[in-house]
């Protein structure tokens, strides 16, 4: 298989994934759901990694690799943090 | 690295099976977000996963010393903005937060693109061409799309009176135009104007887009957006090749599309006439004129009481149905409201709260909203289970919330609310809303509820007239016999 044909099967699969995950959501979590699958995908920090990496010496490229990293990390860290806060107000006081 | 190597198995390797892992935890996380129950455990994996595909990047990339001092730069600005954000963001705030968080998302993708587009551009063939051109599409119109939303939220940002013309079709198709052009030019100078073309007609596309809809719509807006930052990683993927990224990026722009679609159906929304319909409120200005002119001007048989007539009917109650909705968001009522609530409670008298599923700022955010002001959870109930019990329910408050109770919806087949789920408070003994003025609601439609015999308005800020109940209950002796006894 071509890494392009291999990618795309990727791509394929993942996607049924998603939509297969999402059946049914309660209305109660769709703030909560939206919040965590918005940290998720600041999964492009692994991107912004790799460029830093194959960088080398070119400062301009590792600053805007840093720079993609911070606000990719921003959205990675904030977003499962407020993830928390507001999921931690569900659990049952009785 | 000597341990790895006595060991049978290469680095490649052991970074692909802890790639595999990532991904199992991360489609667990995903659909345990959906269920109330293991939602908090699900978010924890979700992270989990992350930190895993993190290890797993960085023991196959061997990041050289230097490499290590810019992601420890990078890291420690973007970690600890998210953590601070995370931590004092007040939760009537979460929409714009949400919104904020993702717009950086994008972002990231846009520069991963942008990066490589400028500075790597020798080994491109078409598919990293194709790559780069919808990473920085996609990723530029998620970024300005969600600032515009935030801004739009904070109220910082006002609907511009010619984005409600059909005027913003022809300026939004000249700006994706220009995005295209630059797209199918990229293989000529990935670097140089068709990228700059490329960004600045991407990233005005997205204002473009979102600035027209109005405030109502725009958790679904964000929801989408969402989408697109999920489909900006995984085109990202593609750029960097990696398949961590795209399989992330791809589950999360499916599952967002479909929380989008779930959200517009609760909210009797179709996605294309949020997209492309305008501001909710415009149009109806000419509907309403249609069915009886101006909201306020429209009704004619309003009963109005005070706080004292109110608290009167509550103390009589014994079941009572509070219905919270936008406007108590914005008052910041809830804390009075949970007071009022134990007070009632007190008194032996049955509290439940309503919940539709839009009500608050976005859907589900008035969950969270009552959640933090220790309402419990068991006593949140849904539209479709509480809906059978008003028939029973002597009074029922609608704090604040407009278009979620109006009969019409379930009656009036020209209602432009006609067909939308909404909480049958009009079958309880005794209705009263709390509101400002007789102004309409988002959709700009009067509300039959409000001229029903077994209606009567309080007219006044969420939190000063629950302020004024409690004091009113208080002079009329409820809470005080539990201190006696």
């Amino acid at each position: 298989m071509s890494p392009l044909t291999q990618a795309l099967w990727v791509l394929l699969l993942g996607s049924l994934l998603g939509f297969e995950l999402i059946g049914k959501v309660p209305p109660t979590l769709h703030t909560p759901l939206m919040s965590g699958a918005n940290a998720i995908s600041g999964i492009t920090l692994l991107a912004s990694l790799t460029l830093i990496q194959q960088a080398g010496d070119n400062h301009a490229l590792l600053l805007v690799g840093t720079l993609s990293l911070g606000f990719a990390l921003f959205n990675v860290v904030g977003g499962f943090l407020v993830t928390d806060r507001m999921l931690a107000m569900f659990r049952s006081r009785r | 690295m000597t341990f790895l190597s006595s060991l049978p198995i290469s680095r490649e390797l052991l970074s692909g099976f802890i790639d595999l892992a990532a991904v199992l935890l991360l489609a667990l996380g995903i659909k345990g977000l959906a269920k109330v129950r293991s939602a908090r455990s699900a978010n924890g994996l979700a992270a989990l996963a992350m930190g895993l595909a993190v290890l797993g990047l960085l023991l196959q990339i061997q990041p050289s010393a230097e490499a290590w001092l810019w992601i420890a730069a990078g890291t420690a600005a973007g970690g600890l903005a998210g953590l601070l954000t995370a931590q004092r963001v007040p939760m009537t705030a979460m929409p714009e937060t949400v919104a904020l968080f993702n717009g950086c998302g994008g972002m990231a993708s846009l520069l991963v693109a942008v990066g490589v587009a400028r500075f790597q551009a020798a080994g491109l063939d078409l598919l990293g061409l194709i790559s780069i051109a919808v990473s920085v599409f996609v990723g530029a119109i998620t970024f300005t799309g969600s600032i515009v939303a935030m801004a739009k939220l904070q109220g910082w940002l006002e609907t511009p009176p010619w984005t409600q013309s059909s005027l913003r079709h022809g300026v939004n198709i000249g700006l994706a135009l220009v995005a295209l052009a630059g797209g199918l030019l990229l293989g000529r100078d990935p670097g140089g104007l068709p990228l700059l073309l490329l960004v600045l007609g991407s990233g005005l596309l997205g204002i473009g887009v979102t600035l027209p809809i109005g405030g109502a719509d725009m958790p679904v807006v964000i929801s989408l957006l969402n989408s697109y930052s999920g489909v900006a990683a995984a085109a990202a993927g593609f750029v960097v090749g990696s398949q961590l990224l795209i399989v992330a990026g791809a589950m999360v722009g499916s599952a967002g599309l479909i929380l989008t679609q779930v959200m517009c159906t609760a909210m009797n929304r179709s996605l294309l006439s949020v997209l492309f319909g305008g501001a909710l409120g415009a149009a109806p200005a000419a509907a309403g004129q249609a069915s009886g002119g101006d909201a306020a001007a429209a009704y004619s048989r309003i009963t109005s009481c005070s706080a004292e007539e109110c608290a009167m009917a509550l103390e009589q109650a014994e079941r009572v149905v509070f219905v919270p909705g936008y406007g108590l968001a914005v008052a910041q009522a809830q804390h009075a409201l949970r007071e009022l609530a134990r007070l009632l409670e007190g008194h032996d008298i049955e509290v439940t709260y309503a919940i539709h599923p839009v009500a608050g700022r976005m859907p589900g955010h008035m969950n969270v909203l009552l959640a933090e002001a220790d309402v419990p959870y068991e006593q949140l109930v849904e539209m479709e289970i509480i809906n059978p019990d008003f028939p029973r329910t002597d009074v029922v408050i609608v704090l604040g919330a407009n278009d979620v109770v109006n009969p019409q919806a379930r009656t009036d087949p020209s209602s432009p609310l006609y067909g939308m789920p909404v909480l049958e408070v009009d079958q309880a003994r005794q209705v009263f809303v709390v509101k400002r003025s007789l102004g309409a609601g988002y959709a700009g439609i009067s509300n039959g509820l409000f001229e029903l015999p077994q209606t009567a308005m309080v007219f006044g800020d969420a939190k000063a007239v629950l302020q004024s109940l409690l004091v009113e209950l208080r002079a009329l002796g409820v809470g005080r016999s539990k201190v006696a006894a």
